[in-house]
């Protein structure tokens, strides 16, 4: 379509609400594939973008997993990077004044190890005004409680939403792991303990192997498998849990294209999340939100909600 | 920095397995250093996935066409087949679309003006060196090159460093070309020649770790350029970590390779736990 054109066609409203937080359109970053935001502002203009979302915060500072950390498989990527951040602390003094300069909202991505740092980290953010949302990264391993992971636990799931819901005074996203049984029953937990929104899938786990070595690809033995090869998995569960809420759900999973993004879209997620892909181009969330307003454009469609859980069964 | 979606302006086997490609990049040349990187995507489809990293071997021009337009810049690296990525790499051809991130990364810190220069290549580890020796050269230094492979296939733009000015010694593992042995044992005997010179090298990490163990004992500066595997190249997925001097599991140190390397001074560098892992990219940073 020429520019000319361009400029004389009625342009689609792609603005949408998540919790309350109004994006100008349903295309943000995944957490952990995008930084603390600044690592990508010489490639993309940030003010395009619907949302921004942080590296996944922690109380303290975590150095992360040994090496290698990232294996390159067919159409995605395992990696085990361990939840490096530089803490909430350095977070507010080193990487929110950068932060503050761009006109788009900002989600904290956060975890914890114990019930109680969940909490703490939740108290922290309070004191942040330019954060418009939380995200609950609950794909953790609860220490104080051999480990079992919380999101894969609806009762512990419940338990670290309730405590989060207490003493967060932000929106809350609830980030969920595709790595149990039947999301759904996870997906009604965190809501009904408070979630404001759900945001899934988090990444696959899995392994891959050198033959030659014969030692697993990265150190941690296993990782979490990101990219295409997870896109139809992430759009079925999706598509379960806009069943199973009423809150809203932003879609993640193997997006690197306009027509993947509107895949999540019509079945029901009222945003999504780019992951993997912004490593291939760091200009691919801006591909993305250009061709979902052409594809609007040339359904006839001018608000983007009525491409939202349009899906005919 | 910058993202090029470009083309290929040549693309050839110099040595069986090595290629050097150009590639259409207008304005790059100002802006790389010596020992910076570029992230290269291979082609638009899947797979493979992921951009490759690879070192800058050199920016230019071509020569003028008589069609009065300013002549074209371009970017030039050099790579070794050794997977999927690199040998659809060298099925390429001029005039195929490609996307080139860069320059990025901390190259070479060669602002010593003077002295004697070292620099120890190890095969696809002389990429990064080319530039560097011109940049030396220019302020002014002498620069030796010890240029390491295990055959002669490995020994590649031999003409054009010399060409810089640059003084080469040649070994290869099986002696087919220039002296049989390590490209170390070469450094050992040029160090005891050259005793307050300064030590710059980039090759696989074996021979890394045995050149900082000579640099180390003889009290040697050093410079080293890292590979390792990477997704982004820009700092944001953490994956090329290396860990730094004084890492412990108590107080750890990891420094990512794409943003605070590729090239490191080797004192920073904990040498234990990179002799431990083993890079085998095609010409990766």
């Amino acid at each position: 379509m020429s520019e000319q054109n361009k400029a004389n066609i009625k342009r689609p409203n792609l603005g949408v609400e998540i919790a309350g937080i109004k994006l100008r359109n349903p295309v943000m970053p995944a957490s952990g594939t995008f930084g603390y935001g600044e690592e990508y502002a010489p490639f993309l203009d940030m003010e395009k973008i619907g949302a921004i979302v942080t590296k996944g915060l922690s109380l303290k500072p975590k150095a992360g997993n040994p090496t290698p950390r990232i294996a390159e498989t067919v159409s995605g990527m395992l990696n085990a990077i361990g939840l490096q951040n530089v803490g909430i602390d350095a977070f507010i003094k080193h990487k929110m004044p950068y932060l503050r300069t761009v006109n788009t909202p900002v989600i904290a991505n956060f975890f914890g190890n114990t019930l109680e740092e969940y909490g703490e980290v939740a108290r922290r953010l309070n004191d942040i005004p330019e954060i418009a949302a939380a995200e609950l990264n609950i794909s953790c391993p609860n220490v104080k409680q051999g480990g079992i992971v919380f999101g894969t636990d609806p009762q512990a799931a419940s338990e670290v939403v309730t405590l989060v819901r207490k003493n967060l005074q932000k929106p809350l996203i609830v980030k969920l792991t595709p790595n149990v049984t039947d999301i759904t029953v996870v997906a009604r937990a965190v809501e009904e303990a408070g979630a404001d929104a759900i945001s899934c899938i988090n990444t696959l786990t899995g392994m891959s192997v050198d033959v030659h070595t014969r030692k697993p690809r990265i150190a941690n033995t296993t990782g979490g498998l990101s990219g295409p090869a997870i896109r139809p998995v992430a759009v079925r569960m999706v598509h379960q849990v806009v069943q199973a809420v009423s809150v809203p759900v932003i879609g993640i999973g193997g997006i690197a294209r306009p027509m993947d993004a509107l895949e999540f879209l019509i079945v029901g997620a009222t945003a999504v999340q780019v992951g993997t892909a912004n490593f291939v181009d760091p200009t691919a969330m801006l591909t993305i939100i250009d061709g979902i307003e052409e594809f609007c454009i040339d359904e006839g469609i001018d608000d983007i909600h009525q491409l939202i859980g349009s899906l005919k069964l | 920095m910058q993202n090029y979606r470009t083309k290929i302006i040549s693309n050839q086997e110099i040595s069986p397995g090595y290629f050097r490609m150009k590639i259409l990049a207008p304005g790059f040349g100002e802006k790389a250093h010596p020992g910076q990187f570029v992230m290269f995507r291979v082609q638009r489809s899947l797979p493979p996935l992921l951009r490759r990293p690879f070192g800058i071997f050199r920016t230019g021009f071509l020569p003028a066409d008589c069609d009065g337009l300013p002549p074209k810049e371009f970017v030039e690296i050099v790579y070794k087949v050794v997977g999927s990525g690199t040998s659809i790499m060298a099925d390429l051809h001029d005039g195929d679309r490609v996307e080139l991130l860069g320059p990025l990364g901390n190259g070479f810190d060669c602002t010593s003006r003077q002295g004697e220069k070292i620099l120890v290549g190890g095969g696809i580890g002389l990429v990064p060196l080319y530039m560097l020796a011109g940049e030396l050269i220019a302020n002014g230094c002498t620069v030796r090159l010890l240029m390491g492979g295990r055959t002669r296939d490995d020994i590649f733009a031999v003409t054009e460093f010399e060409r810089l000015g640059v003084e080469t010694f040649i070994s290869t593992d099986d002696g087919s070309l220039g002296e049989e042995g390590l490209v170390t044992q070469v450094l050992e005997r040029k160090l005891q020649k050259y005793p307050d010179a300064e030590v710059f090298s980039c090759g696989p990490l074996p021979m890394l770790g045995a050149v900082h163990s000579i640099c180390a004992a003889s009290q040697v500066p050093l410079q080293v350029s890292l590979e390792e595997s990477m997704a982004c190249g820009v700092g944001a997925c953490l994956g090329c970590v290396v860990k730094g001097a004084g890492h412990t599991d108590e107080n750890p140190s990891y420094l990512c390779t794409c943003t605070v390397g590729p090239v490191f001074k080797s004192q920073y560098l904990d040498w234990s736990a990179l002799g431990q892992s083993d890079n085998s990219c095609g010409g990766c940073v």
